[in-house]
Order: C-alpha cells, then sequence, then structure tokens
C-alpha cells in the first residue's frame, strides 16, 4: 500500500521545510519528499492512491499532548475508541491522555489497557500520562519506572492540583532520572476552593464565586522555582494568565527548563462568555479576562506558551444539563482546536509555520515522543490542512462523545481535511 | 381626514348635569348616605361636577371616589398587552350607601357589570344607581341607566368622545367615525 | 407603557422605565389589600407554582398571597436544593411542571442562574424570587418602592448599602436598580465581603460604617448569614456587630429623617440593634407590605406573557 501526496504545501518545521512538493509512503513510513514525483507504470499502479493536494497545507501529524479520554471508568462520557476517533477528525495523529480515569491510571495495567484499546481502536496514536501520585490524591508518588516500562510518556496528576511542594519537588527530580516530563495542573486550591468562574466583575456582577488568577501564577511561580532548584523540568498545563505567562517568560530567560501550553478558548473567549451562564462555559482553568487573553496571544507569539492543547474534557448531559454551580469542569476540543487555532494565523498572530510547530515538533519534544516529523523514514503521521474553508460547528457531528462546547453553531475557517496514522487514511472530508 | 361633529356644547352639558343633579336628589330624598362614584378616566369629571352641584343645591358635603375597573374587566387578559392600572380611591366602606356610580358614556354596558362587581368587594350599598352624560345604544348586557344627560344613537363604527376640560367653556360631547 | 417581557429575571435586564412603570403599577395595587374584600378576579383561571429549593417564608408566603389576591391559584412546590445528588434534575422538575399547564413558575434557587434554566427552557412566565447571590429582582423592586414613596424620588439620594456584599442577592438587585434611577449607592462591608471590581458597578465602596451612612438619605441593611458563606471568613458574629450594625449612636450620621430598611429576617443584635430596628426610622414592615403590591403588580403585568 503506497500513497502519493501530490502538489501541496509541505510545512515540516522540524526540518523548516515550506516548499510545495510530493510525499510519498510506502509501508507506513515517509519514504520519499520531492518535487513531481512520477507516477508509476500502469501495472504498479494497483495498490497506490494519489492524492491531489494542490493549495492543501501539508504538515507533520498533530499532536494534542492534553486530553481525557474518560475510559477507563466513565464510557458514558467518551471511550479510547470515540475519543480518537474525534483526534483524527480534528487533524490529530497522535494525544496524549491524562490520568483522571476511574480507576485512576496509576499503575502498569491501566496503562496497558490505554495501549492495548487504543490498538484496538487503530485511529489516533495515544500516549498515556500515568499519575504523579498514586489516587491522584497528592500523597505518595506512583512507581514512575514500571510506568515508563508500560508506555507512559509523562506525570501529572491534572485536574488535582499537587499542593504539597515536598510531593512536587520529588516527582521533578525522580521523573527527570527517567527523562520523563512532569505536567503540572497550576492552582493554589486555598485561592479556589468553591470558586465557580474567573473573579473579576463578571462574576461579581452574576454572584458566582470567582477564582482569582493568581490561584495559578502562584503556583507557576512554585513550580518553576522547584524546577529550577532541582535543575529538572517542569511543563505547564493549560495557562489561562497573564501574570503565568510572564512567570513562564522570565523563567526561560532565567534559564530555567520550564515548558508551557494552553488551550483554544483560553485565547478565544473570555469570562463574558458566563453571562447567561450557559455550562458549557465552565471549565478549569476558567475563562478570564480580555487582558489574559492578550497576554495569551502574546505568549504564542513570542514562544513563551510552547504548544496548543485541547485540554479535551467531554461530559455528557448528565453533568452540564445542570444549575451552573453544580455543572462539571471542562468542554470537547479535539474537534475544534485546529480550526481555533488557524484563527491565530488569519489574524496574523502566528504564522502558519509557527502554528505547526506549536502543534506538532513542539509536543513532541516535551513528550520525547518520536512523532511530529516528516524526515524521511519516519512514521507517515500527516494532516493534511485547508486554510480556507469555511464551515460551521455542529455537535451533532462530533466523534466525540462530548457535546459540551461552547463553539456549537460557530461559523470557522479552515480545518483538516485529511488524517494519515503510520500511511493509513483515518479521516478524509467527503471532498477527497 | 377623521369626521366630526358636536352633539354637545358647554353649555347644553352644564344644563344636563344640573338636571341630573336634582334628579339624583330627588329620587333619593335628599343626600343622606349618598355617595358619589366615578368610573376612570371619564366618569371621574363628571363625578366631581355633580358633587360640586349636590352639594351646592343642599349645602352639605357629600363623600365621592374613584374606581378603576381594569382590574375587572372581562377581557383584561385576552388583550394583547396588560391595560395600565389606576389608582382606585374609595377611602370608605360602602355598607348601606347609596351609591350613584358615574361614567361619560353608556355602551355596551360591560364596563358597567365590571364596575358593580368591583363595587361590591367594598361592602353591601343599600343601592347603587347608574348616571351617565350619554347613552349611546349597543348594550350588550341587561343594563341601563337610571340618570342620562342625552340618550344619543349612533353606529358601531364611530365613536362618542366626552371632552372635559378644566377650562369648562370648551366642553364638548363629539361623534367621530373611528 | 407595558412590560413585554416573558419573565422577571432580574433588574440588570430592567429599563428606568420599566421600573417606574412597574412601580406605579405596584402603588395602585397597594389599595386592593387595604378594602373589606382584598381579592379581584383577574388572574381567575391562572395557576402560579411557587417552586422554592430553598427555605423561605417571608417570600413564599408573599408571592402566595400576592396571587391569591389576584385569584389565581397558587401552587408550593418545596423541592431540596440537593435534588441533584437525590435524582431528578432541575430541568427535569421543570419540565413536569410545564406539563401540568400552569401559568408563572415562581423559583427560588441556591444556584445562581436557576431561574434561567427554566426561562430557556419553558413557555411559562419565570419570576426569579432569589437565585444564589445573584438576583433577587422583586426585593429591589419592593424596596424601591418604599424609597419612592418616601422620599418621593431616588435621583440623588444617598444610599447605603451595608452587609456581605458578595453573598447577597438582594444588594446586587438594588445596586442595579438604585444606579438606573439616580441614586448614589454606597456600599460597605467587611472587606471579605466586598466582591471585586464592584465599583464598576457605578458604587462606591466603604470599608467603614461611619463612612458609609455619613449623611445618608436610605440606610438598607442585609442580614448576616454566615452560614451561607462557604468556609469561614469571618471571625465570629461579635466582631461583625463591633464594627457593621447599625445603632442609635451611629445613625446619627446619617440624615435626621434617614429611613432604615432591611430586607429581613433581622438578626436582632447583629447588624441591627433592636432599637433601631423598631425605631421610628424604620420602614421594615413597610417593605413586607409593599412586597405583596409589587408581586401582585409583576404577576399581572407578566399574566399571558408567553414567548
Amino acid at each position: 500500500m503506497k500513497l502519493l501526496l501530490k502538489g501541496g504545501r509541505v510545512i515540516d518545521p522540524s526540518q523548516n521545510i515550506d516548499t510545495i512538493t510530493d510525499i510519498l509512503i510506502q509501508d507506513g513510513k515517509i519514504s520519499m519528499m520531492k518535487k513531481d514525483i512520477p507516477l508509476p507504470e500502469s501495472d504498479s499502479g494497483n495498490d497506490l492512491k494519489i492524492f491531489d493536494l494542490k493549495d492543501k497545507i501539508i504538515a507533520p501529524g498533530l499532536i494534542d499532548m492534553h486530553t481525557h479520554l474518560r475510559e477507563p471508568g466513565f464510557e458514558y462520557k467518551e471511550t479510547i475508541r470515540t475519543g480518537s476517533e474525534a483526534a483524527v477528525a480534528g487533524g490529530f495523529t497522535s494525544i496524549a491522555c491524562m490520568a483522571n480515569t476511574d480507576p485512576v491510571n496509576d499503575n502498569r495495567s491501566v496503562t496497558e489497557f490505554i495501549h492495548k484499546q487504543a490498538r484496538l481502536a487503530a485511529m489516533a496514536n495515544v500516549y498515556p500520562i500515568a499519575a504523579l501520585s498514586k489516587g491522584q490524591d497528592g500523597k505518595i508518588l506512583t512507581e514512575f519506572g514500571d510506568l515508563k516500562n508500560a508506555g507512559a510518556v509523562a506525570f501529572s496528576d491534572d485536574g488535582n492540583p499537587v499542593a504539597d511542594s515536598g510531593l512536587m519537588r520529588h516527582a521533578l527530580e525522580y521523573a527527570y532520572s527517567f527523562d520523563m516530563p512532569v505536567i503540572s495542573h497550576c492552582e493554589d486550591t486555598g485561592l479556589s476552593s468553591g470558586g465557580l468562574m474567573h473573579e473579576g466583575f463578571i462574576s461579581t456582577q452574576l454572584g458566582l464565586q470567582g477564582i482569582p488568577g493568581i490561584a495559578e501564577d502562584i503556583m507557576v511561580i512554585r513550580d518553576i522555582n522547584l524546577a529550577g532548584f532541582t535543575r529538572t523540568r517542569v511543563h505547564i498545563a493549560h495557562v489561562s494568565t497573564a501574570g503565568s505567562v510572564q512567570a513562564v517568560r522570565e523563567a526561560r530567560s532565567a534559564g530555567i527548563n520550564v515548558t508551557a501550553e494552553t488551550a483554544p478558548h483560553y485565547f478565544t473567549l473570555t469570562d463574558e462568555a458566563l453571562k447567561g451562564f450557559s455550562t458549557n462555559f465552565k471549565m478549569y482553568p476558567p475563562l478570564r479576562g480580555a487582558d489574559d487573553v492578550e497576554a495569551i496571544k502574546e505568549g504564542l507569539r513570542d514562544g513563551t506558551i510552547d504548544t496548543i492543547a485541547s485540554d479535551h474534557a467531554p461530559h455528557s448531559s448528565v453533568e452540564k444539563d445542570v444549575e451552573f454551580e453544580y455543572a462539571a469542569n471542562g468542554i470537547t476540543g479535539l474537534e475544534t482546536s485546529l480550526p481555533l487555532s488557524l484563527k491565530l494565523v488569519h489574524d496574523g498572530i502566528l504564522t502558519i509555520n509557527q502554528l505547526i510547530e506549536k502543534m506538532s515538533i513542539n509536543p513532541s519534544n516535551i513528550l520525547k515522543i518520536p512523532k511530529g516529523s516528516l524526515k524521511t523514514g519516519s512514521d507517515a503521521d500527516i494532516t493534511v490542512i485547508d486554510m480556507n474553508k469555511i464551515w460551521t460547528v455542529d455537535t451533532d457531528k462530533f466523534r466525540s462523545k462530548g457535546r459540551n462546547c461552547p463553539f456549537n453553531g460557530w461559523e470557522l475557517k479552515g480545518k483538516a481535511v485529511m488524517t494519515i496514522v503510520g500511511g493509513d487514511v483515518r479521516y478524509a472530508d467527503s471532498e477527497l | 381626514m377623521k369626521k366630526k361633529k358636536v352633539v354637545m356644547d358647554a353649555e347644553e352639558i352644564e344644563r344636563s348635569l344640573t338636571r341630573i343633579a336634582y334628579e339624583i336628589l330627588e329620587r333619593n330624598k335628599g343626600t343622606d348616605n349618598l355617595i358619589i362614584i366615578g368610573i376612570r378616566k371619564g366618569g371621574i369629571f363628571l363625578a366631581e361636577r355633580l358633587r360640586e352641584k349636590i352639594s351646592a343645591i343642599e349645602g352639605t358635603d357629600i363623600l365621592s371616589g374613584m374606581l378603576d375597573i381594569t382590574l375587572y374587566r372581562d377581557d383584561v387578559l385576552t388583550t394583547g398587552k396588560r391595560p395600565e392600572i389606576e389608582k382606585t380611591y374609595i377611602p370608605f366602606p360602602l355598607d348601606h350607601k347609596k351609591v350613584i356610580l358615574v361614567d361619560d358614556v353608556l355602551f355596551t354596558g360591560r364596563t358597567i357589570r365590571a364596575a358593580m362587581d368591583a363595587l361590591m368587594d367594598f361592602g353591601r350599598p343599600e343601592l347603587i344607581q347608574l348616571a351617565v352624560l350619554i347613552d349611546r345604544g349597543h348594550r350588550e348586557l341587561p343594563i341601563r341607566a337610571d340618570f342620562i344627560g342625552e340618550t344619543l344613537p349612533s353606529s358601531l363604527w364611530e365613536n362618542v368622545n366626552v371632552n372635559l376640560t378644566d377650562n369648562r367653556n370648551t366642553d364638548e360631547v363629539v361623534i367621530e367615525e373611528s | 407603557m407595558n412590560l413585554s417581557r416573558k419573565d422577571m429575571l432580574g433588574i440588570i435586564d430592567l429599563s428606568r422605565e420599566e421600573i417606574d412603570f412597574i412601580l406605579d403599577t405596584a402603588e395602585s395595587f397597594k389599595e386592593i389589600s387595604t378594602r373589606k374584600i382584598k381579592k379581584v378576579p383577574t388572574l381567575r383561571g391562572k395557576t402560579v407554582i411557587t417552586l422554592f429549593f430553598e427555605a423561605s417564608t417571608r417570600t413564599r408566603t408573599s408571592f402566595e398571597i400576592a396571587a391569591k389576591r389576584l385569584s389565581a391559584d397558587t401552587i408550593n412546590i418545596s423541592a431540596s436544593s440537593s435534588s441533584v445528588v437525590k435524582g431528578e434534575t432541575l430541568i427535569d422538575t421543570a419540565r413536569n411542571l410545564e406539563s401540568m399547564n400552569p401559568d408563572i413558575i415562581i423559583i427560588r434557587h441556591s444556584a445562581a442562574g436557576a431561574a434561567h434554566i427554566l426561562a430557556g427552557l419553558l413557555e411559562q412566565s419565570i419570576i426569579n424570587a432569589g437565585d444564589g447571590a445573584h438576583e433577587h429582582p422583586t426585593q429591589a423592586l419592593l424596596d424601591m418602592l418604599t424609597i419612592r414613596e418616601k422620599k418621593g424620588t431616588m435621583e440623588g439620594l444617598k444610599i447605603a448599602i451595608v452587609g456581605d456584599i458578595a453573598h447577597s442577592r438582594v444588594a446586587r438587585s438594588n445596586i442595579y436598580g438604585l444606579t438606573k434611577m439616580g441614586a448614589d449607592v454606597a456600599i460597605c462591608g467587611p472587606a471579605m465581603m466586598i466582591p471585586r471590581d464592584i465599583d464598576q458597578m457605578g458604587v462606591s465602596v466603604y470599608y467603614n460604617m461611619e463612612d458609609a451612612i455619613k449623611d445618608a438619605d436610605v440606610v438598607m441593611m442585609l442580614r448576616m448569614q454566615l452560614e451561607r458563606q462557604k468556609r469561614d471568613l469571618f471571625p465570629s458574629l461579635r466582631e461583625y456587630a463591633n464594627h457593621f450594625s447599625l445603632n442609635r449612636d451611629n445613625i446619627k450620621l446619617a440624615k435626621n429623617d434617614v429611613i432604615v430598611m432591611h430586607p429581613g429576617p433581622i438578626n436582632r443584635g447583629v447588624e441591627i440593634t433592636p432599637e433601631i430596628a423598631d425605631g421610628p426610622y424604620s420602614v421594615i414592615l413597610e417593605q413586607v407590605t409593599n412586597g405583596v403590591a409589587v408581586r401582585m403588580a409583576l404577576l399581572y403585568l407578566l399574566s399571558g406573557g408567553k414567548k
């Protein structure tokens, strides 16, 4: 089985390539990249599929390093199959999934189970992120070594901040010895507990208890200090505040090894969206103020923020069709993450090359996975993007089980039109 | 241009009210227990005029009140928007009183029905009599006036308007095409 | 003038003209409660449901009396706020009620936005009788009616609202209303009970009682509810009473003809001393009387107002 992608604009930041060229895929690998690869003689054409990708962008398969696939335990919200179907529909060939399942992914058997389910689903590559502490309860570290051997790529108690600074210190040190990242959900619960949305004028108007931006900033600064002190590295999950961006920026220039991600909603929406009490806008961290949104964009532009991850958090109507106060946090993101991020390109904040870098080689480098590049011989994971396709978000058409998407009905410009994983076309728009 | 015809001028109105005042006194044998209540909005000006006249004739003050009948209307919830409510002023019990209910124009009788229901909520009057300046016919309920200024046959597509002002010289009753 | 809306969810939605119109209508309705027969037939055949997820005596009784004086049939439903835990969701409850064809649903709930859920879902008119710390529009309307009766206008009055502003829906609705009506609103309370950026609502903020009530035309004391706070924000009621109660000494700082208001139920000796609550400045019981009139006016104006 061979695929020939003809005439597309290939953008591969890992090799500094941005040119119109053809790509030949053979046996699941990139076998050749050059202009005008000749069509083979008719006889041998039986197992060759040719795609004319003129005016399309061919990128290394995109990577979403922060998703929640809900399996095991919450299969009514999402399964590894539906989640990875949503991933390829959104243009992602690889996704990493957080450990807050039931049981928690804090041991080898859950990590292996996730790998097995992902193999059976045969959609996207799924990389489990193991819990940092047993049961994610912030007390005892999980077995990092065993979890690495089982196929975990990072450690995180995402959803539950690590309150104990001593435990965080040990996690950073121990993970570093395995060359594994720790991903920190930064939240000072003393400041955030009981909070339902960003603290500011809107929370005051709505009478909803606020979560101040500093609840995040303080822990970002703590973790940066811990990483500096222990000479290890830390990855900051879902940055939402101007203070966090600034802290990461300063740490970076001071030589501390810190990486950071944000999610599309943090540069797309503000807390104004909460007026009307729609639970689809309820998430953690909460949607922040306009100043924060501008700072996130600036952080993306100047490179402070390395990657965009969806923080895909599907919920069912059971968790969302309730009073705002009782609703679960989170929004589905896999099928809207790339299009919302492309708006940064349309708005001139990032170049398409920068965006692809942030969504392919950067997360690959953070997680140390062999992805994110179109080098000859590498896995043929490819995302084909139509920058200008106008389409309307319709949650009823989502592959994800989650309908908790605040962007339903939005008209967006640009999307993934084909997703190839290991040389296999896992998603293609009808027009292709 | 709407056609407009003056059917009573200020002098005629004044004469009618004087006559009605005497009729009320004659029928009720004086002012004992007599109370005058005007129906908002048109009836309250007439009620005030009648009260003045009766007081002047008999040399004694009599009580008067104002009634907003909107909340008793049979069409209050069927129209598109809720009619505005104005104050009702009947700060005395009506038990054993002779109530002279005053309105400007008697038409279908529905307003008077509503007004009588409302009055009953203020006590049990000895009797209620109805005084109107104009009876234009077209009754839809079995109601008649006790004291009438003028009976004025009209067609359904006409409006009969009683225009009373503080400058009494310009008072008039007009018929306009609707 | 007309109130062309289906629901009454919050004062934030109302224009100054609409507020005046509602108050005018309420004034006309006040007289009905003084009659020998305190009932008009206007809402005959209409069904009004009060759906209260929070304990309340005063507000529910006030709504019920208002509805009954308009001849509506009233059904009172008490539900537990923890219905989410126990099984039936608010939406299911609402759908069930809808199937019984009521005309107006009055809801009180501990969660902000609960009335909005119903309003978006149901054809019936929804009246918010208090949602979390968000809004309590009928309380603000009755407060404004009381102030307007006593002072003739709200324009230019200095009105101090004192207490746990952060957790108070009464404060929010009154701030929206009074600022729209041209009053000069001062809020006051312990710093941890003043929510962030509230000055953007057009009020001035004070942290000490004396400054807040100086030269005030109206002082509105809020009920101090330590139990409503999710965490122990404040040392003790004693400390609170020492610094934030209205008493016969500090009231002298206000104007001579100051009126003292309280949404009730009052905590005697906490936010207000008994001699002030019962004293000549107090209009607390008149507020209660006006509550019935305002609610009658709203039931009348919203009746028949389908989507």
